[in-house]
């Protein structure tokens, strides 16, 4: 059901070209995180407000459009998205990964690897991965002009004197075409790996923050790690998903309501969905 | 039964939905929008000029929408504000040939063109009055109609402000007018350090608790203490937007009720004292709101340690769409990274690392 009472993709013509011009220019250098003017929309500013722009912006009526938030197309968060851009576009959307070809994702890249002619939209809570270690934007911009990375640095080097592992979880800090630190937005140091040289274009919108940054197929995207201490994703070393069984997927652990019990699934349900038609 | 992953959403969020209408029926009584709209005028205000968007009846709808909650009607005027086209900007006001409905100044007892108390609670008795239900709304609009009647309407003459006697004075820098367009941050990313244009909407724009904390913080001793209420003044100024044809001419699109305040403090000037201006603009009549902004400009002007005198942290953290859309995501679902920070305190944990 398309809402006739909005312009097509919500936004006025004029919003949606700056947006796009925004990309561009984020495309045009991988990791740096390009302001915009960034519009109010009918989902909370939190919520993936920089993704939807994006989306928004990007989105012709020949699109089909996937959504996905913790790697599920059914989350809540994930369906109300795809309902608004449905509301305001009508365009067809998909659980497929091959299918779509423009993916919005919270906290997850898909297992199936993307495609060239696909993008995938992120939201992201916080752009700026100097954020923890240093408070001001003003001050964090002068670091990305001078490459000064050194806090970052510090503070792994510091994570692992203390407690022997570098303890960031997600939001693992990466250098994008060897020039700008990013902030890869919170998905798991399991998904870093497939930032690196991609066939798709990923981009990358903040809402509140209002940022958006990129990075362009074939880039080249290295997670921080010492010579000594290699880069580490997280492990799930002997552990399969109970519904398909894979071992080389994000597992999401959950617990069963009656025996307390502890077991594992995919995080990315239309691809674990596959697996078990395969068998 | 084992767990059920949170799935079967689309379901969840429409039966959600309709439940809200269970928290709007406990009374078969409707809330007009004409009501809220003159009713509740100061919420009105209050909504318009956190969402910056100046029309009382879709603040009014907004606010019948969602139970009157503040944030929400914000929220609402925001995103259809998102949707409408920006065609013009309006040529700059002068808050001078404002028509003055309430004037005060804490500073001078006689002011050039008085003072106006207006219409004020704060001489009131906060007692509830609980005979408030048994109100008669025509009686009492036909009481002022009849009064209003009886009265012949006054000529409006601009009011010069307080600070123009103080400048002339040289107390006060004067600065050259600066008629720069000014930044506007809703169409561009507030940079740091900000432009005092941008600095100016942002505080005007804000949820009104945020500034009035921070103001409040700065006059406890967080920051300068005690300014002083040069001029509050609240009423109505008009719109003009230029002539496309012709620039020179321009074309009157309406007036909005705005209130404004400055304030002032000792500030250093070399080996002397002399005053410093702090200013407050907001829609509506909102004083406290705008007492707080003109507080909090001079304080970001001053500079200092405490939180009230740091532009980034003041201008980065009041905005009510974004304060309470970032608060609120926190109750999305945080599986993945949640898992990812398991892993991460596990690992530290034992002894093999794995």
């Amino acid at each position: 059901m398309v809402n006739k009472n909005y312009n097509f993709a919500f936004l006025d013509e004029g919003s949606k070209r700056e947006i796009r011009r925004a990309a561009l220019k984020a495309v045009a250098i991988p990791g740096y995180q390009v302001p915009f003017g960034s519009r109010e929309l009918p989902i909370g500013r939190g919520w993936g407000t920089g993704g939807i722009q994006l989306t928004l912006s990007l989105i012709g009526p020949d699109d089909v459009l996937k959504v996905i938030d913790q790697g599920s197309d059914e989350s809540v968060n994930a369906e109300n998205i795809k309902k608004f851009v449905g509301i305001c576009t009508g365009v067809k959307t998909t659980t497929d990964t091959r299918e779509a070809t423009l993916i919005q994702t919270r906290h997850r890249i898909p297992e199936i690897p993307m495609t060239n002619g696909q993008i995938l939209v992120f939201q992201v809570p916080i752009p700026e991965p100097l954020r923890i270690v240093e408070a001001r934007e003003e001050a964090t911009k002068k670091m990305h002009a001078e490459k000064d990375y050194a806090p970052m640095w510090l503070q792994l080097y510091e994570s692992l004197v203390k407690y022997k592992k570098v303890t960031v979880s997600s939001e693992y800090p990466c250098m994008a075409g060897g020039r700008y630190m990013m902030n890869p937005s919170p998905i798991p140091k399991f998904d870093n790996p497939k930032l690196h040289r991609a066939e798709c274009l990923y981009l990358f919108g903040a809402g509140r923050e209002k940022k958006i940054y990129a990075i362009p197929p074939h880039t080249e995207v290295v997670s921080l790690a010492f010579d000594d201490v290699p880069f580490e994703r997280e492990s799930f070393k002997g552990k399969k998903c109970r519904l398909c069984g894979s071992e080389n997927t994000y597992l999401d652990e959950v617990f069963d309501r009656e025996t307390g019990g502890r077991f594992y699934q995919c995080s990315d349900t239309s691809y674990c969905r596959e697996v078990r038609s395969w068998s | 039964m084992a767990y059920v992953a949170v799935s079967g959403g689309k379901e969840a969020i429409e039966e959600s939905i309709k439940l809200l209408d269970f928290y709007k029926s406990g009374t078969e009584k409707d809330v007009e929008i004409e009501a809220i709209e003159n009713k509740l005028s100061l919420l009105v205000d209050r909504v318009m000029s956190e969402a910056g968007l100046y029309s009382t009846r879709y603040a009014a709808l907004a606010l019948k929408q969602c139970e009157g909650s503040v944030e929400e009607a914000v929220f609402l005027l925001r995103a259809y504000r998102s949707t409408l086209a920006r065609n013009y900007y309006t040529k700059i006001v002068d808050t001078e040939a404002m028509r003055v409905v309430r004037r005060i100044s804490a500073a001078f007892k006689d002011i050039p063109g008085g003072q106006i108390l207006g219409a004020t609670y704060d001489y009131t008795y906060r007692l509830i009055q609980f005979d408030a239900d048994k109100e008669s709304a025509s009686a009492m609009r036909q009481a002022i109609q009849n009064a209003l009647a009886a009265q012949s309407p006054e000529e409006i003459v601009p009011c010069p402000r307080v600070s123009d006697g103080l400048k002339r004075e040289g107390l006060i820098d004067r600065f050259a007018q600066g008629d720069r367009a000014p930044c506007d941050v809703t169409a561009n990313m507030l940079e740091f350090p900000a432009e005092r244009s941008a600095r100016l909407q942002t505080l005007s724009r804000a949820d009104t608790g945020f500034i009035s904390g921070l103001a409040y913080s700065a006059l406890r001793g967080f920051g300068q203490v005690h300014p002083t209420v040069g001029e509050l003044r609240c009423g109505f100024v008009e719109l003009h937007v230029p002539y496309l044809l012709d620039e020179s001419e321009s074309i009157y699109i309406g007036e909005v009720l705005i209130t404004e305040v400055e304030c002032f403090n000792t500030a250093d000037d070399k080996d002397q004292l002399k005053l410093a201006v702090g200013y407050g603009a907001v829609f509506g009549r909102n004083e406290n709101k705008a007492i707080s902004m003109a507080v909090i400009d001079r304080e970001l002007d001053n500079g200092g340690p405490y939180p009230a005198q740091d532009e980034e942290f003041v201008l980065t953290h009041g905005d009510s769409l974004e304060m309470n859309g970032f608060i609120s995501h926190l109750k999305l679902p945080h599986y993945v990274t949640f898992q990812s920070k398991l892993d991460a305190v596990r690992k530290t944990r034992r002894a093999d690392g794995e």
